[in-house]
């Protein structure tokens, strides 16, 4: 089928309209209308953006259920962060928690420079222990450049602890005690 | 009261009633600014300026709180800091002119308030109407367009002194902007004060005789001129806009194109002289309005002052008579400044080609044909 053009005609613009009153008076009511219209400012301190699944905000360390680190220090995040923030120091599972020991490798220290951060989510993505997570925090501010670094227990008490589907470190020691039998 | 303030020498009494006047004149200019910065929120869907407190008026019930919302401490806040902050003086700028433009912009404004009539009062036999202004001077509306014009001057040596390309663009654009309205704005009250001056009656320029050909009870007398010659009262309008400076006539300082006009190497307390200036320039060119078309201080039309002080009998207290008679003038200037920014906020900038066209080959024709109309129809009425 061919395509159809429709032609629409050009009007010259009347004596009203060349006077540009009409149009004038019609702005007019336009802002007198949005002079008494809600206001749709939100005023930040005291009303806050509600922030959606999926926000990408301060990286921060998750715990699993059971209150355990998850982050086995493989350093995947440290390599893959394009501005180099973060920084760990690799440690072993500390002797208090027998039951994590076969983990063997937790870190020592987990440092995030805010101040290089670029948000980019590359350290969730990439983390195969599911223990980094850009979660809803998203204004962070400090006096000096040291605080601007969060460290491990910072980064803690921001991330929490978040559902976990996998266990993935329980089912490990079960497979190595049983045996698959149990799958 | 009455008898020791009239018993006291014409020269203090005339000071008084000056300090009274700017008074009155600087907070309306300082809080135009607010309203501005207010207005331009609402219509943008903000809510404006509503943080700044006193401890004190935070502690007072609704009251305070209201306060807060309506941003009224930041006027002062805004004030402290103009008044407090460093004053810059740049080292390529002609120094005396440079200090002495914003000055130069403040005084003229002040100045042409001392002919704007802003009230009047009756003697107890209701027989003569005394108009309340600092001086009832038979030229008028002369000495505003006289002294109002020399305004322009500020802005030309701003721009000139300022020693740098934006500031200079911007005043030469001033002035030309006011030179080519200048014209079109005489012309458009001229015929306002033919119809006043209709032959065989004494001649006056003066604006309190203008409110009292818009006083009368019957047709033609208490129709306010904005009825009468709407067209004219259209022309000074728009002229009053780029008199002002205000939009859509802002080339002066028209921040898209020229970083801030003439203005751009003024801070601190300088740079605040200047909006108060163009804020008292507003006030008094909307008073100027609201006396030549808009009935000065009648309430309504065919309902003038009089009228009200024979309905609440008010003949035996001139003094409440005036006070009624200046609030309703000042409802209607503030009006007028409510006016000029809800237009700023709803047309865009003309471009300065356009200005000129408009000011030029559109308006100043349309004046001088409203003028010759009116010029015929008064010599056939009268």
């Amino acid at each position: 089928m061919p395509a159809t053009v429709k032609v629409l005609e050009r009007k010259p613009l009347s004596f009203a309209e060349r006077t540009y009153l009409p149009q004038i008076a019609a702005g007019l009511k336009t802002t007198i209308k949005h002079l008494f219209a809600p206001k749709v400012t939100m005023e930040y301190p005291e009303q806050r953006p509600e922030i959606l699944p999926g926000y990408r905000g301060v990286p921060t360390l998750v715990m699993d259920p059971h209150g355990r680190e998850k982050c086995v220090s493989c350093q995947l995040c440290e390599f893959v962060c394009p501005p180099k923030a973060i920084r760990i120091t690799p440690g072993e599972v500390p002797a208090d928690q027998p039951e994590r020991s076969h983990v063997e490798k937790a870190p020592r220290e987990f440092e995030i420079d805010m101040l290089r951060c670029i948000y980019c989510g590359l350290c969730q993505e990439v983390c195969p222990e599911e223990a980094i997570f850009l979660q809803n925090v998203y204004s962070t501010s400090g006096y000096t450049r040291a605080s601007m670094v969060n460290n491990k227990q910072r980064l803690y008490e921001l991330g929490g602890t978040l559902p976990d589907q996998h266990f993935k470190w329980d089912r490990k020691k079960a497979a190595e005690t049983a045996g698959n039998a149990r799958h | 009261m009455a008898d020791f303030y009239f018993s006291l020498p014409p020269l203090l009494r005339g000071f008084l009633q000056g300090l009274a006047v700017v008074l009155v004149i600087f907070p309306i200019a300082g809080a135009s600014s607010l309203a501005e910065r207010k207005v331009s929120a609402w219509i943008q869907g903000r809510p404006g300026p509503n943080r700044a407190i006193v401890p004190w008026f935070a502690a007072i019930p609704f009251l305070g709180r209201f306060l807060q919302r309506l941003g009224l401490f930041h006027l002062a806040a805004d004030g402290g800091k103009l008044l407090l902050k460093e004053e810059p003086l740049p080292g390529h700028v002609h120094k005396f002119y440079y200090t002495i433009a914003p000055w130069l912009g403040l005084i003229p404004a002040f100045t042409t308030i001392t002919v704007v009539p802003f009230g009047a009062y009756w003697d107890s036999a209701m027989q003569t109407m005394h108009p309340l202004v600092l001086a009832n001077v038979d030229i008028g509306i002369l000495a505003v367009f006289a002294i109002g014009s020399l305004g322009v001057y500020s802005v030309i040596l701003a721009g000139w002194s300022s020693n740098s390309k934006y500031p200079f663009i911007g005043s030469i654009r001033a002035s030309t902007q006011l030179s080519s309205y200048e014209i079109s704005m005489t012309l458009a009250v001229l015929p306002v004060f033919m119809w006043i001056n209709s032959p065989g009656s004494d001649g006056s320029l003066s604006l309190a005789r203008v409110v009292e050909f818009q006083s009368g009870t019957h047709f033609l007398g208490g129709l306010w001129f904005v009825f009468l010659m709407p067209l004219s009262a259209l022309i000074f309008l728009i002229a009053l806009f780029a008199e002002t400076n205000r939009l859509p006539f802002d080339m002066p300082e028209s921040e898209a194109d020229l970083v801030g006009g003439f203005h751009t190497e003024y801070g601190a307390f300088k740079w605040s002289l200047f909006f108060v200036a163009e804020y008292a320039h507003m006030i008094v060119g909307s008073a100027v309005f609201v006396v030549l078309f808009l009935g000065g201080w009648n309430p309504l039309p065919w309902v003038p002052v009089a009228s009200l002080v024979h309905w609440f009998h008010l003949e035996n207290l001139p003094f409440v008579v005036g006070l009624v008679s200046i609030a309703i003038f000042l409802a209607k200037v503030i009006f007028m400044i409510f006016f000029f920014m809800w237009v700023r906020w709803t047309l865009p900038r003309f471009r300065y080609d356009q200005v000129m066209r408009i000011g030029w080959r559109r308006l100043l024709p349309l004046a001088i044909a409203n003028l010759i109309f009116y010029i015929i129809a008064i010599a056939l009425l009268t």
